[in-house]
């Protein structure tokens, strides 16, 4: 509806004043019940016999782990009603951006953060690795019911936009009897900052000297070719919707969506398609030699049946934050996500952590201060 | 008089206080995106490079993506709107006009976030249909190039071209009552068809029928969430109309939050900068075309209760 | 003469045709939005918090009363600045700073409604270090000021001279005059152009998604992050879930019927308003 002054007139007269008194009044009084009524307060009362104060606490970041997290958080609130985890996927890249800023409580990404980002927040944080992941190339091909297989050279030519059809030799090369049809492959990426977008062109830079050299790994890239779509879903969303298009997810928004995904060949040549086995087979190899401050990338990890596009995830804290009550009942979490918790990391397609990972985190929680 | 004082300040705060959020608003935008004025200058209107590895940032395609897709829109959008407003003021019988605007209008009354879930869900395969069935002969043209996605420049002139008719419509509405009736009379008299006596009252009207335009221009510059749901968040510089492409306003929805580094940010407040100057100069204009228009043409109603004079 | 004739029938002709080009996609949109919100549409919506990611159920109780939660906040800041700045565009009509005042408005007005919420999160997100309510509500408090503002300053010049004249001949002061006699008349028409700047705002999304954020649990407090329809079913939306495919287009019917509820109201008022003004 347009206001009068939007249209350039002012035309009303005193009469019909009257007139609209009857219809404010019951605008007001309907805005008026609306708010006042409109407060169930079966949340809150269900949180009070618990004892400790309740907390709230918000976090935001990487859409990678979100299907988790969003289980974890609502699990743990079932356990612990005073605790309420506020989480957001708005992208790893919000989450580095929001806790430097110290908007939200704890972050979340996929990346690890750099040396300067860690350099422009104004305390130490914390890494750490709460599950492994892994992107899979997504496709929409239909009609096409034999598994693709991928090389890294190809999924990086195919994203350089320099393979432009389904039935380009280099593509059949690799999948022997597949009839691929000779449509446009439509690329779908990340439109915000992604950890799922860095773990990909971390891959990519490994594999190929043109990506790293031309694209190179961050949250956000310069893409040369493709669509965006927002967060994980969007570019699920997108590729569910766009016959011919291939992007790339975590392997949760593929296997809840039912969207076709590829193997792909890894370090030692075998062709591999993400699982809970060939992630945790990846991780293997790294939690031998895992670095005191986590950040450590495993993609293109040799070994035999490792899946090459795989991660750790991370949860973002401050060391010294100035809520301790916060810092606390995050400890008493993240304590709980790395042992029960982990329970419900392979029902959602994600790999649990290797028990040294654990071992070492756990230790390293006593950093956080919590009073 | 003294005792007046007292109030006239009292409320003069309250409209001080709304001159300084303008105000505020461009000194804001203005500080917090000092780093990429300063790295970029002017060169950031025309680098068509958004770059956040490299830290790189131009903002050519999303001024373009914006341009593009505001004008295609209004080039839709405005014969209709102006149909519309020649229909529902000269043509249509009496007991249709309420309803008729009523309904119009309620375009404008529908959220934003409706629009983009109608577009993701019905309008983007639709127009993926209209491409796939596209002839060849067409496809191979700057105008038509791409991959089918649905999601594209098209898509997001459709949605922009209908959220803009109310608000062209309902003003060049007004302007067309604003025209004298003895001007329509007069044309009649002289034996002038429907078509000429209301082509008449365009031309007389059309300073306030372009200010029209231009009000509908500055919603489709700004308009954010139903462009950012449709239009493919893409940077780059495409004819194409079924090319996904980005807009000022999309960038800033879905990179806002998460530009990681200072400069990234800076930029990204820079183009808000940007789009809150063009909106600003495409407004000021519309109104002063507008105002001019209604106070040129005597017949408008006067709302001339002049309240009593202001020098207490 | 034929051929003007001709012509003149294309040109009502297309006219007609144009009114029925735009009702086109008000009927496809409302029909989508009532086809398909209706299914999700349950007792379970209205009374239940979203479930985790990729589990069926859940409803949008959070973000309805956050809606709620946030529009009021946005009408307690901009009621007052709106309604006393438009008094002072009307009584002090002619005057320099009244002029800069409209302006200001009718720029503010303009003012694309994710930059407003670039500007609050500058002003009320970053220094606070914290989303919340409160910001959101500062954002939309924002877009609805130049709504008020303008409107209150039609609706008191419409208000006969005779009246305060009246007032200040019985040695009112001018205070005196402008609230016990030229709003109180003025009143309904006012409250009328805050339900329009209602209804505007309660179907806005950008200026919401850096302020108030989002909230996966039930949250009155002012001072955290609160749901809302418009972000929820954003979030929703571009989702790859079904279900909560069906629960945004739910969503999407209860925005619009809250809009259309307003429109109406406002709609009421304006046909007795043109009954007057065409002569």
């Amino acid at each position: 509806m347009l206001t009068n002054f939007e249209k350039g007139v002012h035309p009303m007269n005193r009469s019909m004043f009257r007139a609209i008194a009857g219809a404010a009044v019951v605008a007001s009084a309907a805005l008026a019940t609306a708010c006042g009524g409109g407060q169930p307060a079966g949340e809150q009362k269900a949180a009070a016999p618990v004892a400790g104060a309740p907390v709230q606490i918000n976090g935001a970041g990487a859409t990678f782990p979100y299907p988790l997290y969003s289980k974890w958080f609502d699990e743990y609130h079932k356990k612990n009603a005073q605790v309420q985890i506020n989480y957001q996927s708005i992208g790893s890249g919000g989450g580095i951006r929001q806790i430097t800023n110290e908007t939200v409580f704890f972050g979340a990404t996929d990346g690890p953060m750099t040396e300067e980002q860690l350099k422009a927040a104004p305390g130490a944080i914390l890494h750490l690795p709460t599950v492994l992941g892994a992107d899979v190339p997504v496709y929409n091909l239909p009609g096409i019911n034999a598994e693709l297989k991928f090389t890294g050279p190809l999924l990086a030519d195919i994203f350089l936009g320099k393979i432009k059809k389904w039935n380009d030799p280099a593509i059949a090369k690799v999948n022997a009897g597949a009839t691929l049809p000779a449509t446009d492959i439509t690329v779908v990426h990340r439109s915000d900052g992604s950890g799922t977008t860095y773990i990909w062109a971390d891959f990519l830079s490994k594999v190929s000297p043109e990506w790293k050299d031309k694209v190179g790994v961050n949250t956000s890239l310069n893409w040369p070719a493709g669509v965006g779509g927002k967060g994980n879903e969007g570019v699920a969303g997108l590729v569910s919707q766009t016959p011919g298009s291939i992007g790339y997810v975590e392997l949760i928004y593929a296997l809840q969506n039912k969207i076709a995904f590829g193997a792909v060949q890894n370090a030692n040549g075998e062709f591999v398609k993400a699982s809970t086995e060939s992630v945790t087979a990846a991780a293997a190899a790294a939690a031998a030699n895992m670095p005191a401050d986590f950040r450590v990338s495993i993609t293109n990890a040799a070994g035999p049946g490792a899946y090459p596009i795989s991660s750790f995830t991370w949860l973002l804290l401050y060391e010294d934050a100035k809520d301790k009550a916060q810092s606390k009942a995050m400890v008493d979490f993240v304590k709980w996500a790395l042992t029960d918790g982990q329970a419900f990391a392979a029902q959602l397609g994600y790999a649990p952590l290797p028990a040294d990972v654990v071992k070492q985190e756990m230790a390293a929680l006593e950093r956080v201060k919590t009073q | 008089m003294r005792k007046d004082l007292g109030f006239r300040l009292g409320t003069g705060v309250f409209g001080l206080f709304l001159i300084l959020i303008v105000a505020a608003i461009g000194f804001e935008l203005t500080r917090q995106s000092m780093l990429s004025i300063q790295k970029f200058g002017l060169a950031f209107w025309t680098n068509a490079t958004w770059d956040p590895v490299a830290g790189e940032f131009g903002a050519l395609p999303f001024i373009w993506g914006t341009l593009y897709s505001s004008v295609l829109a209004l080039l839709i959008a405005t014969p209709i709107a102006i149909g519309i407003a020649v229909f529902i003021t000269e043509l249509c019988p009496q007991v249709l006009r309420q309803p008729l605007v009523f309904l119009t209008e309620l375009l404008a009354a529908i959220p934003s976030i409706v629009y983009g879930l109608w577009g993701i869900f019905v309008l983007v395969p639709i127009v993926r249909a209209l491409q796939v069935a596209l002839p060849d002969a067409l496809r191979g043209l700057p105008l038509f190039s791409g991959p089918p996605l649905g999601v594209g420049m098209l898509s997001a002139t459709l949605i922009l071209a209908v959220m803009v008719v109310p608000f062209t419509s309902s003003v060049a509405r007004e302007v067309l009552k604003s025209v004298p009736v003895a001007q329509r009379e007069a044309a009649y008299a002289l034996g002038a068809t429907r078509f000429e006596a209301i082509s008449a009252a365009l031309f007389y009207a059309r300073t306030g029928i372009v200010g029209a335009v231009m009000l509908g221009f500055g919603r489709a510059l700004g308009e954010t969430m139903a462009v950012t749901m449709v239009i493919g968040n893409n940077p780059q510089v495409s004819a194409s109309l079924f090319a996904p492409q980005y807009t000022m306003a999309a960038v800033l929805a879905n990179e806002f939050t998460e530009a990681a580094d200072e400069l990234y940010l800076h930029a990204l407040i820079e183009i808000g900068l940007v789009l809150f100057i063009i909106t600003l100069i495409v407004n000021s204009l519309s109104r002063v075309l507008i105002w001019s228009m209604s106070r040129s043409a005597k017949a408008v109603p006067s709302t001339a209760v002049q309240p009593v004079a202001a020098e207490a | 003469m034929l051929r003007r004739k001709l012509v003149s029938s294309l040109f009502v002709g297309f006219c007609g045709a144009a009114v029925i080009l735009a009702l086109i996609p008000l009927a496809m949109i409302l029909f989508f939005v009532v086809s398909q919100g209706i299914r999700a549409l349950n007792v379970d919506f209205f009374t239940h918090m979203p479930t985790p990611v990729g589990e069926p159920g859940g409803g949008m109780a959070n973000s309805i009363v956050g809606t709620l939660i946030l529009t009021a906040l946005g009408s307690l800041m901009a009621i007052p600045i709106g309604v006393l700045s438009g008094v002072y565009m009307s009584e002090y009509a002619g005057t320099r700073f009244a002029s800069a005042i409209r302006f200001a408005a009718d720029t503010l007005n303009g003012v694309p409604s994710i930059v407003i919420g670039v500007f609050t999160y500058g002003i009320a997100v970053l220094p606070f270090k914290q989303f919340s309510a409160l910001a959101g509500g500062i954002a939309l408090g924002i877009m609805m000021i130049p709504i008020i503002a303008r409107t209150t300053e039609e609706l008191l010049l419409l208000v006969p001279g005779t009246m305060r004249e009246g007032a200040l001949a019985l040695g009112a002061t001018r205070a005196r005059a402008v609230f016990t006699v030229v709003l109180p008349a003025a009143a309904p028409g006012i409250v009328t152009g805050i339900v329009l700047a209602l209804a505007r705002i309660a179907g806005e999304t950008a200026p919401l998604l850096f302020t108030s954020f989002n909230n996966r649990f039930f949250s009155t407090n002012v001072t955290q992050p609160i749901s809302s329809l418009t972000v929820q079913v954003f979030t929703y939306a571009i989702s790859p879930y079904e279900d909560w495919h069906r629960q945004a287009w739910a969503g999407a019917l209860v925005l619009v019927g809250i809009v259309f509820v307003c429109s109406l109201l406002a709609r009421f008022a304006t046909r007795k308003m043109s009954g007057f003004t065409r002569s």
